[in-house]
């Protein structure tokens, strides 16, 4: 920890612009802060901030796999009683019994939590905080009081989306879709618990676009000296991407709840229908469209996958580099490619809703634009493949779990063919074969890139290493688990099996229930996975070796500054004058050139 | 280890602005964006809601002119209290952000106005679509315009405790853009309730 004052550096000093009249006079003594409150609570340091957020996704994950174990004890098991339970959770069960009404309260919030509250917090604000300034050179995000504000702002959202399972008709129920009617009308069984999830949902917005400024801002604004874009490593480009999908998608949602709040709340009609019959009664409402509030939730649903998802493809092509000993394989494709993915996924959203009732000359036209999108991810993959071609490759954890990410993005990218075809995802729509592939793409890519992530970088946040052999275990029981379960959900699907059923036995015609009970077995064997993983973070943030500036031998920014990175994170910002992946070079005496260097002090 | 000259300027302990980005306030125009996008989805939402059949138009009170004549006013204000900056005015540059301040604070004002009207003609929020449209798009807006106040309080402040030079005062230029990014949403949302 430094804290001796940085140089005075003016952020906007080139002559001829007008410069903020506020720069001088922001420009502190870079401190660190000396309490424990601004220190490690209120603090606006971004690496103090990105671990928050990393904490507070696992925190929630914890939740959120919990939830999805009762899950599949239900469907493994639908007609046994569990007493334990009813003792432990008396607002989810009775006489050892999951109510069924709550049964969809746990898909909905596993769904929600995971995708808001888990992925989105630990990759894109977790990891973006952690290594944007870093990699790019800068000594904080460019709004560090933003960055804590957008923090605290998560809180109450997390605290609201927990609260809501112990209202009077429990936890939102309707689908982390939220589709109206049914999460309009209270009639129809949606309580207090939606209202509360709409709630949670504003703070959570608000965040997380605050954070896509800084983002954005921080990538273009705040790179050092001869950080030109093309120097970029991929892990910003995928973040930077990701964070303008957010900008431009998200208040769609923000709309579509605020609409969908007055309908629950203020009387009016902009979701639902006229005629609607609920327990024998017609209620007043008319002239409405549910399918209004399905293409302004797709219109985010859809991108925010794309968030999701493209900052760990990042952080494998930076891990894949690092530890396969070789440049990334196209880097300039791969840059246009997630370009082109980004563009194409803000106008793809209607294959969402192919059996939704709209204009099938709509449906074919989001057939084709979803289909385009495989060639530039093509590109993607095949360059993520490609970059093993005559690697060195390390076999370190962090490593592992990139190539198992690849493995899932080809799984999961080939299922996703048959969804975006309107002809085959009539029959597919809403089975568990949906189930399966996006557990894939927004489960097990998005799982992997956080593990390789917090693989790589604890070194970098915490100054130890993680335990290799536990790591080892941790992404084998993972990889097993998850793929196991979710390739069955594939085959479940195509066996008809659809998602949010109460009890899978029902089905006359279907009757695969020892592969039901197989899927649940395989992910409790990759949740245990997650406590070896638990066990060797607390475990090494402790006890861990040691570790130097630059424990994997990598090239980016932020292996030039000490481990853990100090305050400022670097007291001379380095220069940069080659590309991020300049591994096996001939005349690199150490066989690979960093990007930065840290100059003498002057 | 020595970079090539391409990549260094003479100076180089200090971040120079990078090419693309560099001085401009990226982070004010991603805001524009996602607040632009969030009316665009409301003007989704409402050309697809009109078509539902039971759109029947509401009149808007009269007392949105007062309102929008006090928006427009409040932006001209703004720009004059630029230029007296900028010629080193600073006292009349104060009082005239004042007054654009307190312009915007009378548009407000209006907008409560108009919401009492419509009540008292018996036009609430559920009483047909374009009233829910009006409602919630004026009371959306508002959010933002509150937002702009403190903006411009917060430039207020600043610019009477001497933050601000004639040559160097980029963020009160920045309050300036989202306060007439905001006014000119309003003008936006007028038309369309008044075309629908």
């Amino acid at each position: 920890m430094t804290t001796s004052p940085a140089p005075q550096a003016p952020r906007f000093p080139a002559p001829g612009h007008a410069a903020p009249a506020h720069a001088p006079a922001e420009v502190h003594a870079h401190h660190g802060p000396q309490s424990f409150w601004t220190r490690y609570v209120f603090s606006t340091d971004h690496k103090t901030i990105a671990k928050q957020y990393l904490f507070t996704a696992a925190f929630m994950s914890i939740f959120a796999v919990g939830w999805s174990m009762l899950i599949r004890l239900q469907l493994a098991y639908p007609h046994n009683t569990w007493p334990i339970l009813s003792s432990l959770f008396p607002g989810l069960y009775q006489d050892g019994v999951l109510l069924p009404e709550r049964y969809l309260s746990l898909t909905t919030m596993h769904g929600t939590v995971m995708v808001f509250f888990v992925i989105s917090l630990a990759l894109v604000s977790g990891f973006g905080n952690f290594i944007i300034p870093l990699q790019v050179g800068a000594h904080d995000m460019a709004y560090p009081f933003l960055n804590a504000l957008s923090y605290w702002t998560i809180v109450p959202a997390c605290l609201l989306m927990m609260v809501s399972f112990f209202v009077p008709d429990g936890a939102a129920s309707a689908g982390w879709t939220a589709y109206p009617p049914l999460s309009a009308l209270a009639e129809a069984g949606s309580g207090l618990g939606q209202t509360i999830w709409l709630l949670a949902m504003a703070p959570f917005i608000a965040s997380f676009t605050m954070g896509g400024l800084n983002f954005v801002a921080t990538i273009l604004n705040m790179r050092t000296r001869g950080m030109s874009l093309m120097r970029m490593p991929l892990t910003i480009w995928t973040l930077f991407y990701a964070s303008v999908l957010g900008i431009l998608t998200f208040p769609a949602l923000t709309a579509a709840a605020i609409m969908l709040l007055l309908d629950r709340l203020g009387g009016t009609s902009f979701f639902l229908p006229a005629g609607l019959i609920v327990s024998g009664q017609v209620l007043p409402h008319q002239g409405g469209t549910p399918l209004l509030f399905q293409h302004l939730f797709w219109f985010l649903g859809h991108p925010e996958v794309y968030v999701l998802a493209l900052p760990a493809i990042g952080i494998a092509f930076d891990v894949l580099a690092a530890f396969g000993r070789r440049p990334s394989f196209g880097y300039r494709n791969t840059v246009w490619s997630i370009l082109a993915v980004s563009a194409l996924g803000m106008i793809a959203w209607g294959h969402h809703m192919f059996t939704s009732g709209m204009n099938p000359y709509l449906g074919e036209y989001f057939s084709i634009v979803t289909v385009l999108i495989t060639l530039p991810f093509s590109v993607i993959a095949i360059n993520l493949v490609a970059s093993l071609w005559r690697a060195e490759i390390r076999l370190h954890t962090p490593m592992l779990f990139a190539l198992g990410l690849i493995a899932a993005i080809g799984v999961g990218g080939l299922g996703g063919l048959w969804l975006g075809t309107a002809t085959s995802d009539m029959y597919l729509q809403d089975s568990y074969f949906v189930v399966g592939h996006f557990h894939f793409m927004i489960g097990v890519v998005t799982g992997f890139g956080i593990f390789a992530g917090t693989y790589y970088w604890f070194p970098k946040m915490f100054g130890r290493m993680m335990n290799e052999t536990l790591g080892r275990v941790h992404f084998w029981l993972t990889t097993l688990g998850t793929f196991a379960a979710f390739m069955g959900m594939h085959f479940l699907g195509m066996g008809g099996y659809l998602r949010r059923i109460y009890d899978p036995t029902t089905y006359r015609y279907a009757q695969h229930q020892p592969l039901n009970v197989f899927i649940s077995y395989a992910l409790l064997l990759a949740a245990l996975g997650q406590v070896l993983f638990a066990v060797n973070l607390f475990w090494s943030l402790f006890r861990g070796k040691r570790a130097g500036a630059n424990p994997w031998d990598a090239t980016t920014l932020e292996w030039t500054t000490e481990s853990p990175a100090g305050h400022n994170n670097w007291e001379t910002l380095p220069t940069v004058s080659r590309g991020p992946y300049e591994y096996r070079t001939d005349n690199a005496p150490a066989g690979f050139h960093p990007q930065g260097e840290v100059e003498a002090a002057g | 280890m020595i970079a090539s000259a391409r990549t260094l300027s003479p100076d180089a302990r200090q971040p120079v602005p990078s090419p693309v980005g560099g001085p401009y306030p990226m982070g004010l125009m991603a805001l524009l964006t996602t607040v632009g996008m969030l009316f665009a989805a409301f003007t989704a939402a409402l050309l697809v809601r009109r078509t539902g059949g039971d759109w029947t138009p509401v009149r808007l009170p009269r007392v949105v002119v007062f309102s929008t004549t006090c928006i427009v006013l409040s932006s001209i204000a703004v720009e004059v209290a630029r230029a007296w900056l900028r010629r080193g005015m600073l006292a009349d540059s104060v009082n005239w952000l004042a007054g654009s301040g307190l312009l915007g604070m009378l548009f407000l004002g209006g907008q409560v106005v108009a919401w009492r009207h419509l009540a008292l003609r018996g036009v609430f929020l559920p009483s047909s679509p374009h009233a829910a449209f009006f409602y919630m798009l004026s009371a959306t807006h508002a959010a933002h315009i509150v937002g702009g106040l403190g903006a411009i309080a917060w430039t207020l402040n600043r610019l009477r405790r001497g933050a601000y030079s004639p040559e160097r005062h980029a963020g009160f230029t920045h309050a300036a853009v989202f306060w007439h990014f905001v006014g000119a949403v309003w003008l936006y949302l007028l038309i369309l309730l008044i075309a629908f």
